[in-house]
């Protein structure tokens, strides 16, 4: 049997392949953002926080890393209404991307603080800045390059993940190439496609973490 | 229309999970031997091997495991070789997993000293020999944590087998919530029964790594 590939009727809907990359990137975007955030918090809690909160941020990331993704999502965006928590789609894809990163970034972030030499913090208490100050501004900028190449490993395997969050109709890549192969039916060139996009964004935004990383989140205090 | 008490559910359920060890088992011992030959490929020293096969990792690692299973379920049937979903997601989860042992491996054979090697070979083992009695053993020792680390990434991968029609834990879960309505209910026991599979094998491969620190410190 001869195949032939087409590859034109899929680069034909362009407009929408770039709505659904720029979906994506979006919900990449604003879940790195609060899931970082969270890891941070949660960190600090871990560490320090008060002891009988501490059950809390641990429960959550053992429970975040031991379920799949697709379940969590489901959960959101299905259960969640039975609570009366009424969530669109996209708030609901970006609801489960956050939660889910967030248990990811506490470990790695905690990983990163626990490596701080005590004297730090002493020295930083001597200079009479209080708990929050020598978190932010002492412990957390070397613990935080220290771990972020595997932030961003982290954040790009929320990226690919996020592929699972057209199956409750968030317009995103996965989406968007499922709804062009139910149009021209052909589904591997449309899969082969997306799949090679996907590649070509974990590429690019490794390499452009790396780079942000580099130039303008630690650099400026290498000197 | 049928009643659905707990038990009933929870029961449906625990049955739909035994479909999920077995396809994290099949996944698992494959990607485990695709991984192991794919490790003495790239060990063999020539550099197109070495592209090959990081090649083969990038691919694997840098695109969704999702668009990896409806390559090999409707992409490959559009093609003429029609798979059930068993053998699709068999196949997609086989070389997903190997994918990642072999960047495992690759990394625990790294970390054995050069001077191991070139003590091998000081006494004139030839290559087969060197890896079989010398770095074997010393890279078997730091592979299993990290090795049994990754299991967990495997169990909840199958998740998404659920997506191309493979009646696993997932999938009976959405199954059932269609019948029942109660998808706060359901979801969350799909999501504790995930919790006490992987969460021994996460406690089973952390204890494993505190061991081989305590033997080296």
């Amino acid at each position: 049997m001869r195949v032939e590939l087409d590859f034109l009727s899929i680069l034909d809907q362009w407009p929408l392949l770039l709505s659904g990359i720029a979906w994506t990137l979006g919900l990449t975007a604003v879940s790195a953002v609060f899931g970082v955030l969270i890891g941070i918090t949660f960190a600090w809690v871990r560490a320090w926080g008060p002891t009988w909160f501490k059950w809390l941020p641990a429960t959550y990331v053992e429970f975040i890393r031991n379920t799949p993704f697709i379940v969590q999502l489901f959960f959101v965006f299905f259960g969640l209404p039975m609570m009366g928590v009424k969530l669109s789609p996209e708030a609901a894809s970006i609801l489960a991307m956050v939660l889910n990163l967030g248990a990811y970034a506490t470990e790695i972030i905690r990983a990163g603080i626990q490596a701080t030499p005590r004297g730090q913090i002493e020295a930083g208490s001597s200079l009479a800045l209080n708990r929050m100050q020598i978190y932010l501004h002492i412990i957390l900028p070397p613990a935080l390059r220290k771990v972020w190449p595997a932030l961003v490993s982290q954040i790009i395997i929320v990226m690919l993940g996020s592929a699972v969050c057209g199956q409750i109709s968030t317009p995103e890549l996965s989406f968007v190439a499922n709804l062009i192969q139910s149009r021209n039916f052909r589904a591997f060139e449309t899969y082969i496609f997306a799949t090679i996009v996907y590649l070509l964004l974990a590429i690019g935004l490794r390499a452009l973490l790396n780079w942000l990383g580099a130039r303008y989140f630690f650099g400026a205090r290498r000197g | 229309m049928v009643e659905f008490s707990l038990w009933d559910i929870v029961r449906n359920l625990v049955i739909a999970a035994q479909w999920t060890v077995l396809l994290s088992t099949i996944a698992f011992i494959g990607g485990g031997v695709v991984g192991g030959l794919l490790l003495v490929f790239r060990m063999s020293g020539s550099i197109l091997a070495n592209r090959l096969v990081a090649g083969y990792v990038q691919l694997f690692q840098g695109t969704p495991l999702l668009m990896q299973l409806f390559l090999t379920y409707f992409g490959l049937a559009l093609l003429g070789v029609e798979l059930s979903s068993w053998v699709s997601a068999s196949l997609a989860l086989t070389l997903y997993t190997s994918a990642f042992l072999v960047e495992i491996w690759r990394g625990c054979v790294n970390a054995i000293p050069k001077g191991q090697w070139e003590a091998a070979q000081s006494l004139a083992l030839n290559f087969s020999e060197q890896v079989r009695y010398i770095i074997f053993p010393q890279a078997l020792r730091i592979a299993i944590p990290p090795t049994v680390g990754f299991l967990v990434q495997v169990v909840k991968g199958t998740a998404l087998a659920s997506l191309i029609g493979f009646v696993e834990l997932t999938k009976a879960g959405t199954m059932i919530t269609n019948a029942t309505f109660k998808p706060f209910l359901v979801y969350g026991c799909v999501a504790v029964i995930y919790f006490i599979l992987c969460y021994p094998i996460s406690l089973y491969a952390k204890s494993l790594e505190g061991k081989i620190n305590a033997t080296r410190a």
